[in-house]
């Protein structure tokens, strides 16, 4: 199925949204509107039969505004299709999140969170992943040096009470209503 | 530790062996020296290979990994030590009795290897002391058995 | 007896522990020891690859790439090699192509050694891991025989293979497949109907398929499920659909389901081993043939002054790839591996993604061991059969 059927599929599912079909050389590729994603992934997931959400993942492209596209990858295992939509963020922007429908998307969103710190609105963990808790910066972005010079931290609490620790989980995750 | 000198060796007329006490004291420490489990990357699954019947790291004395650290000599660091990890690397090498020692095994823990960059701590000696680097990516089981048999020359000279 | 405190106790199975799998932290709430929850905490091993990736030219991004997944590594170069070559537009010639089923099929025997001797040590039988990683040894001398390294060979390249096989090739690996058979039999002899090993792993962590699906578990997770999706029939890459073999699945999704599958896996890679290996002349073409990216043969370089310039922009610039992205799935022994690359039309990736399967499966986790006991989060990590650095990159 190439682009332009995907995207005649979706547009009555989806009202309002106005998708594109973008150039690609493995399998279709269409960009969703940042507003319309949870609706777009809710269609996908029930009206189209993309049982798997493969990957979510980022990409900075630092002059160009907007800055960021959020990538999606969508497989359908009983119609053999793959499907990548992207999402066109700015610098400070947000995008919903799709944790509701895919429930595979919690740690795929705080991974591009921890990364490239695109907040992701209504999920319900926003905290650093691979990154330590206190670490400043987010590495994977384009302007965020490749080599840093830091003394490696070497002291850590001895004890931390049950209390001390869900007060820490709570302290480092950001919460944005949806 | 017998030697051709009347205060030392086998008394032929009783059967007693003399020597000095930090001469066995180095003998039993280098010759049982017990490695506790660390590895975080592909370099532990070299050191996994070492224990295995091909490369047997028992007929060395390192018969058993501990899983506590309470319980062991030797801490080999194998694998790249991130900036996440090293507060707990430190604490597992503080919980270690004396006397300890550390071998770094591998580039990435002895430079930080391949991975110059933002995550991965440049060598562990930032972090405790190291007693024997151990160089590739990752080191041949043989090089690892190599590394210990240094220490353990390295504890046979040790004065107390 | 008023005084019996009934909360609940939590406890860190930290990131130095013998039975994670490398460097993974839980923070498990336990009641007496019937697990509530579990907080997974990964990162302790995240290495920043994928940044690393864009400093570096193409070709060298390959030793980086392998380092992620460091049990199935092959896999992780044939994945990223893929997905550039598909950018690049080259198609591989029918000989690399077979070279390169037969390194996969092998490496996911490997890797499955690795797992099955790794689980049944957590579970409690020792003496797995030194019969696994007695046959794994073999592997590695076929890996130190082709490239001179047991563990990270970088073979594949971007363009086909690095060299040609050398002589031996084919006594060794005959040697191998002939002789394993007997060796799988000898494990499922250990463990099939071992009745400790069943009672500690039969109803364990049931995922089913769409619990699976919804988790993005794709793999030998969701084909023990009922899932029959195997990247190389679905999706076939390098020539698999001219190979002939089943796809083992099973029905139950519990830890005894999963550890079937594995060992039926191996089986299949045994046939399609044996299948390429026949297919593959003992001499013959290793790359396409597009001087942009293959370097030319070193006799060449130093009588021809055309082959000198290849090899110099080769190595001193490397070659440009169009703009553009791409992204090819490949079955690698922990489920489908992929990686999303992103070019802008230079001599350098602009961003570099690997899938991680482990990352999803250790994601899924608390949902599947809620509500067991702590010996079974042991006995769930072994089955899920997670990697560390696949998971953190």
């Amino acid at each position: 199925m190439d682009a332009q059927a995907i995207i005649d599929s979706l547009s009555p599912l989806v009202p309002g949204a106005s998708f594109e079909a973008a150039p690609s050389v493995d399998f279709a590729t269409i960009y969703s509107p940042a507003e319309h994603i949870v609706a777009t992934c809710q269609a996908l997931r029930d009206a189209l039969r993309f049982e798997v959400l493969a990957e979510i993942t980022c990409a900075d492209y630092l002059p160009r505004v907007p800055r960021y596209e959020v990538v999606y990858h969508f497989l359908s295992v009983s119609r053999k299709l793959r499907l990548r939509v992207k999402v066109r963020v700015t610098a400070d922007g947000t995008v919903s999140t799709v944790q509701g429908v895919y429930p595979g998307a919690g740690w795929l969103e705080r991974e591009v969170w921890d990364m490239f710190g695109i907040v992701f609105d209504g999920h319900n963990d926003l905290r650093r992943l691979l990154m330590p808790e206190d670490w400043e910066g987010h590495p994977q972005r384009k302007d965020y040096p490749v080599q840093i010079q830091k003394a490696a931290q070497t002291y850590a609490p001895l004890e931390v009470s049950e209390e001390q620790f869900r007060a820490s989980l709570e302290r480092d995750r950001v919460n944005r209503p949806h | 530790m017998a030697q051709a000198d009347h205060t030392h060796g086998l008394d032929h007329e009783l059967p007693i062996l003399t020597s000095t006490v930090e001469k066995v004291v180095q003998w039993a420490r280098q010759s049982a020296i017990w490695p506790a489990q660390f590895g975080l990357a592909c370099c532990a699954i070299e050191m996994m290979a070492m224990v295995a019947s091909r490369y047997d790291v028992a007929r060395f004395g390192a018969e058993v990994f501990r899983g506590s650290p309470r319980q062991s000599d030797l801490m080999i660091v194998a694998g790249r030590l991130s900036r996440k990890m090293a507060p707990a690397m430190r604490r597992v090498y503080d919980q270690m009795p004396e006397p300890k020692w550390v071998i770094s095994m591998g580039a990435c823990a002895s430079v930080g290897g391949v991975f110059d960059n933002y995550a991965i701590v440049q060598g562990v000696d930032q972090v405790v002391p190291v007693d024997v680097y151990v160089p590739g990516c990752p080191p041949r089981p043989e090089s690892l058995i190599y590394g210990i048999v240094q220490l353990q020359q390295k504890i046979a000279r040790t004065r107390m | 007896m008023s005084d019996i405190r009934t909360e609940t106790m939590t406890v860190n199975m930290g990131p130095q522990h013998p039975s994670t799998h490398g460097v993974l932290r839980l923070v498990l709430e336990l009641d007496g020891e019937v697990i509530q929850s579990v907080i997974p905490t990964i990162g302790y091993l995240h290495t920043g690859i994928e940044k690393t990736a864009e400093q570096k030219k193409w070709q060298q991004v390959i030793p980086l790439v392998e380092r992620m997944d460091y049990l199935g590594a092959q896999s992780n170069s044939l994945a990223y090699a893929l997905a550039v070559e598909k950018l690049l537009g080259l198609e591989m010639p029918q000989r690399v192509q077979d070279i390169r089923v037969l390194i996969a099929e092998l490496q996911r025997i490997a890797s499955h050694l690795i797992w099955i001797g790794t689980h049944g040590l957590e579970i409690g039988a020792v003496s797995m891991l030194f019969y696994a990683v007695r046959e794994r040894e073999l592997l590695l001398n076929i890996n130190e025989l082709i490239a001179g390294f047991r563990f990270f060979p970088s073979y594949i390249r971007i363009g086909g293979l690095r060299e040609d096989l050398p002589r031996g090739f084919h006594a060794q690996v005959q040697e191998f497949l002939d002789r394993f058979p007997a060796k799988i039999d000898e494990f499922e002899g250990l463990l099939t109907k071992n009745d400790v090993y069943r009672r500690r792993t039969e109803g364990v962590g049931i995922i089913s398929k769409e619990h699976a699906y919804a988790w993005g578990l794709v793999g030998p997770i969701a084909r023990a499920g009922g899932s029959d999706y195997d990247v190389r029939k679905y999706f076939p890459y390098s020539g698999y659909e001219s190979y002939d073999f089943k796809v083992p699945t099973a029905t139950e999704g519990d830890v005894y389901a999963r550890y079937r599958v594995r060992v039926a896996e191996m089986r299949e890679s045994l046939k399609i081993a044996k299948q390429a290996l026949d297919r593959i002349s003992p001499s013959g073409v290793w790359a396409c043939d597009d001087t942009r990216v293959v370097p030319p043969p070193k006799d060449k370089v130093y009588s021809e002054m055309e082959a000198l310039i290849q090899h110099f922009l080769i190595y001193s610039q490397g070659f440009t790839v169009p703009a553009g992205e791409s992204y090819v799935p490949v079955e690698g022994p922990r489920g489908e591996h992929g990686c999303y690359v992103v070019s802008d039309g230079t001599n350098r990736p602009w961003r570099v993604k690997m899938r991680a399967p482990s990352f999803m499966a250790i994601q899924a986790l608390p949902t599947v061991v809620q509500g067991g006991l702590i010996a079974d989060v042991v006995a769930v990590i072994g089955s899920t059969d997670v990697v560390m650095g696949d998971c953190d990159r």
